[in-house]
């Protein structure tokens, strides 16, 4: 699966895209992003506030309960801020 | 192609015109250009998320179809680095009539900035900032929803 971050969370974990392999049981975004902030500090730094974080599952806007079973590409970003 | 994301200007009197040469079946054409508002703000930089900005600019306008009889719909947002006073964002909309092109321009610019996935970066005195959300965007865009 491929991950991709955004503006100030991509500035905090330092990549813009990675790709992973989510361990056996992580199926929703909540779960992924609970696993991302295991894996080192600068993810937990990133992801310290996850109601100013929004997500779309294979570029479609997506909530923290969807699944992400199947998903090929998941974003993560701040509110968006165009116009 | 009626939407476009793109680091080059856009010529504006040229995007109004295109909405209407050579038809006789628009009457009204509204258009709608945002630029970099300067003061402390030195630089503005535009990210967004290829692939999918393009797709959410697309929705939108199918969106603003739906709703509206639209003859033609332009939506160009640039991105990358932009000075003060550059223009960022262009909206058009052409209709028989002036009531939907104008309802239909705002709508367009209102789930833009909630909807489309660009982030802005502002260079001001203190250094380079995020610019964070406004919930006023946010109401505009619900209002829409009723």
């Amino acid at each position: 699966m491929k991950l991709l971050y955004f503006a100030w969370l991509r500035e905090r974990i330092g990549i813009g895209s990675e790709d992973v392999s989510p361990p056996e049981g992580v199926e929703t975004v909540a779960a992924l992003v609970d696993w991302l902030k295991t894996r080192e500090p600068r993810y937990e730094h990133a992801f310290e506030r996850t109601e100013s974080i929004r997500v779309a599952i294979d570029q479609e806007q997506a909530d923290f309960s969807a699944s992400i079973i199947g998903a090929r590409e998941v974003a993560l970003f701040p509110p968006v801020t165009g116009g | 192609m009626a939407v476009r994301v793109q680091e080059a200007d856009f010529d504006t009197g040229a995007e109004i015109a295109a909405l209407s040469t050579g038809r006789d079946d628009v009457g009204a054409v509204v258009s709608f250009t945002g630029l970099v508002r300067g003061g402390d703000v030195s630089e503005m930089v535009l990210e967004h998320y290829p692939g999918m900005t393009e797709k959410a600019l697309e929705e939108i306008e199918a969106e603003a179809r739906v709703r509206w009889p639209l003859e033609g719909v332009t939506i160009i947002h640039r991105v990358g680095p932009l000075a003060p006073g550059a223009r960022i964002v262009f909206v058009a909309t052409a209709s028989r009539h002036r009531a939907a092109a104008f309802e239909a321009a705002e709508f367009l610019m209102d789930y833009l900035k909630t909807k489309a996935p660009f982030w802005k970066k502002e260079t001001t005195p203190d250094g380079a900032q995020w610019v964070d959300a406004r919930e006023t965007d946010d109401m505009a865009a619900a209002r829409w929803q009723s």
